[in-house]
């Protein structure tokens, strides 16, 4: 099963609208939503037969009063601000990185694994699809993408690829649902926010090794910038594999819970199949 | 006061509501503080005149005094030691910086030597600061921290936050006053204006709405806020024009007066409700 992990520098291109149409047009794949701050792909999904499973993704440090004598140690070697003056831990600051457990004199601390959210896996019309929800303001989104990612694998049937919704950015959280792929498709839009975004996740594909290919949504909002994009794309090389036009109808659409390919909408079908088969082609030779 | 802009997720307007507020308002200080994707100067145009390099502390080994005992990666929670067969082997790109290896290490055989993950870009006066985190870096908390250090404590300040609901966005919006949310009305959008309202009550905050790319489907959020008693403070219409002005760099308010009255307006709310 091959992997390909659909990105974009920022959220609201148009991503997540391309892997749902994705996941309807291409055949014997799996799709994980892997944005898993603000996962979305599952609005426009029915899903059945849903497996559900806490994710623990972080630890805690905790403090046995009994023990302590409140000599501030733990406070003056705690490097995130995470411990009270009257030795209260925030649980909001806590990275859980153990330096006060190792530093406390009376062994009066120990980290919890507390729950961070949670992931699934569900049978839908579009084939197995997982999908996870980080608590908010959790840390470690990027463990806990690694982790949707490890839960669908099993679920492989045959199945010739997983596509992946990647996470917006080009931290800890992108590189997580990147990572291991055999392609990603950056999604942009051609503003000149989008061209540095665009720019940034390039570079990170290239960092890490993985080929990577341009998607251009609303293309004809300035065409100025996307003929810069392309340029750019040729100069560096990465192929230019689709451009869709800027079509309210499609927002219209989304409005309704419904994909472009929902509506009918052959224009945007025939970029998306020829999007694919650009994709396809590439990863076979 | 201090207002930290943020949604759900990226794309909804986030940049050009904190951007555009920041222009409303006189003698006021901006913050990019996405620093994964930092868009904010693309509108502003700052001249950048003073650049700081961001550094973090990771261990290193100092090698006579190691025993190879394991107990600095027995530490680590974050899987960035190792000790094979003696050897300590260091992931620097995953350490967090905390210290607890140092701690833990009975020969007092580690040290810590710094190393850049990114850079803060201000311009003369700091009224624009934004922070880059360095490609193929996982982590930009510490960016985030080092600008939030450098925010001015009397005048006004607006934060533009990194998009999603996890530790990056807690730690931009800290010690603020006040935070907008932006959103637009699809689903999608509605489904992650819910996670942003949910963080900003998790911590305190008191906020309200920027509704972008208002259209006669505006319902799905108007309804969700009139049952929620939340504010709408103001709605930025749906157009062609505004999302072409965009592209090119320009805000809205530039391209229409009435547009930056309204931000102006808004900007005087936020401050009647932050000091009533
Ligand atoms: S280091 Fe241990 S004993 Fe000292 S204040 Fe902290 S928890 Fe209490
Ligand atoms: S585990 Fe780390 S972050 Fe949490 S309180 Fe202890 S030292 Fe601070
Ligand atoms: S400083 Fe903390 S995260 Fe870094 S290697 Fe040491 S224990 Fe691990
Ligand atoms: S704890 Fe200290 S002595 Fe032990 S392996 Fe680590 S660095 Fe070496």
């Amino acid at each position: 099963m091959k992997q390909i992990a659909v990105i974009s520098g920022k959220g609201g291109t148009g991503k997540s609208t391309l892997v749902a149409s994705l996941s309807q047009i291409v055949n014997n794949k799996m799709t994980a939503d892997c944005d898993v701050d603000a996962p979305n792909l599952h609005l426009l999904l029915e899903e059945k037969d849903q497996q559900k499973w806490d994710y623990s993704g972080a630890k805690e440090a905790r403090i046995n009063y009994d023990l302590c004598i409140k000599c501030g140690i733990c406070k003056d070697v705690c490097r995130f601000g995470a411990i009270t003056e009257d030795i209260v831990i925030n649980n909001l600051k806590c990275e859980g990185c153990n330096a006060c457990v190792v530093a406390c004199p009376q062994d009066a601390m120990y980290l919890e694994e507390v729950n961070t959210g949670w992931t699934s896996v569900s049978t839908t019309e579009n084939g197995t699809f997982a999908h996870a929800l980080l608590d908010t303001g959790a840390e470690g989104s990027g463990k806990l993408v690694t982790e949707v990612r490890k839960k669908i694998v099993p679920f492989e049937n045959g199945e010739e690829w997983l596509i992946i919704d990647g996470s917006p950015g080009i931290g800890c959280s992108v590189i997580a649902s990147i990572t291991g792929t055999d392609a990603v498709i950056a999604v942009t839009e051609p503003t000149k926010s989008g061209l540095s975004d665009l720019k940034r996740v390039l570079d990170l594909a290239k960092h890490f090794s993985i080929p990577a290919f341009v998607c251009i949504n609303k293309f004809d909002l300035n065409m100025d910038i996307t003929n810069e994009m392309e340029k750019y794309c040729v100069e560096k090389g990465f192929m230019v594999v689709g451009k869709i036009p800027f079509d309210p109808l499609i927002v219209k659409a989304l409005q309704e819970y419904k994909t472009p390919v929902d509506t009918g909408d052959q224009e945007f079908i025939d970029e998306i199949n020829s999007l694919w088969n650009k994709v396809t082609e590439y990863l076979s030779q | 006061m201090k207002i930290a802009v943020l949604s759900g997720k990226g794309g909804t307007g986030k940049t050009t509501v904190s951007a555009s507020l920041k222009s409303s308002i006189e003698n006021c200080q901006y913050i990019d503080c996405d620093v994964e994707e930092p868009n904010g100067g693309i509108f502003l145009q700052p001249e950048i005149s003073n650049v700081y390099p961001v550094m973090v502390k990771v261990p290193e080994i100092i090698k006579d005094k190691c025993t190879g005992c394991g107990e600095c990666a027995k530490a680590c929670q974050f899987n960035s030691m190792a000790v094979v067969k003696g050897n300590v082997l260091i992931f620097p790109e995953l350490c967090h910086h905390c210290g607890a290896c140092i701690l833990a290490c009975p020969e007092d055989a580690m040290i810590e030597v710094e190393r850049q993950i990114g850079v803060v870009e201000t311009n003369s006066d700091e009224s624009f600061m934004h922070g880059k985190l360095n490609v193929g870096e996982p982590i930009s908390i510490p960016i985030i921290a080092m600008l939030k250090d450098m925010v001015k404590d009397d005048g006004n300040v607006v934060i533009d936050c990194p998009p999603g609901s996890s530790c990056t966005v807690v730690e931009s919006v800290e010690d603020c006053d006040f935070c907008i949310l932006v959103t637009e009305p699809t689903p999608f959008g509605l489904h992650d204006l819910n996670i942003a309202v949910e963080l900003v009550k998790k911590l305190g905050l008191s906020f309200g709405i920027v509704l972008n790319k208002a259209s006669e489907n505006s319902k799905i959020i108007n309804e969700y806020c009139d049952d929620r008693n939340i504010d709408i403070l103001m709605e930025i219409p749906f157009s062609r024009k505004i999302a072409e002005a965009y592209s090119k760099g320009i805000l809205p308010i530039e391209a229409d007066a009435d547009l930056k009255k309204e931000f102006g307006e808004m900007f005087r709310k936020i401050e009647g409700k932050v000091l009533a």
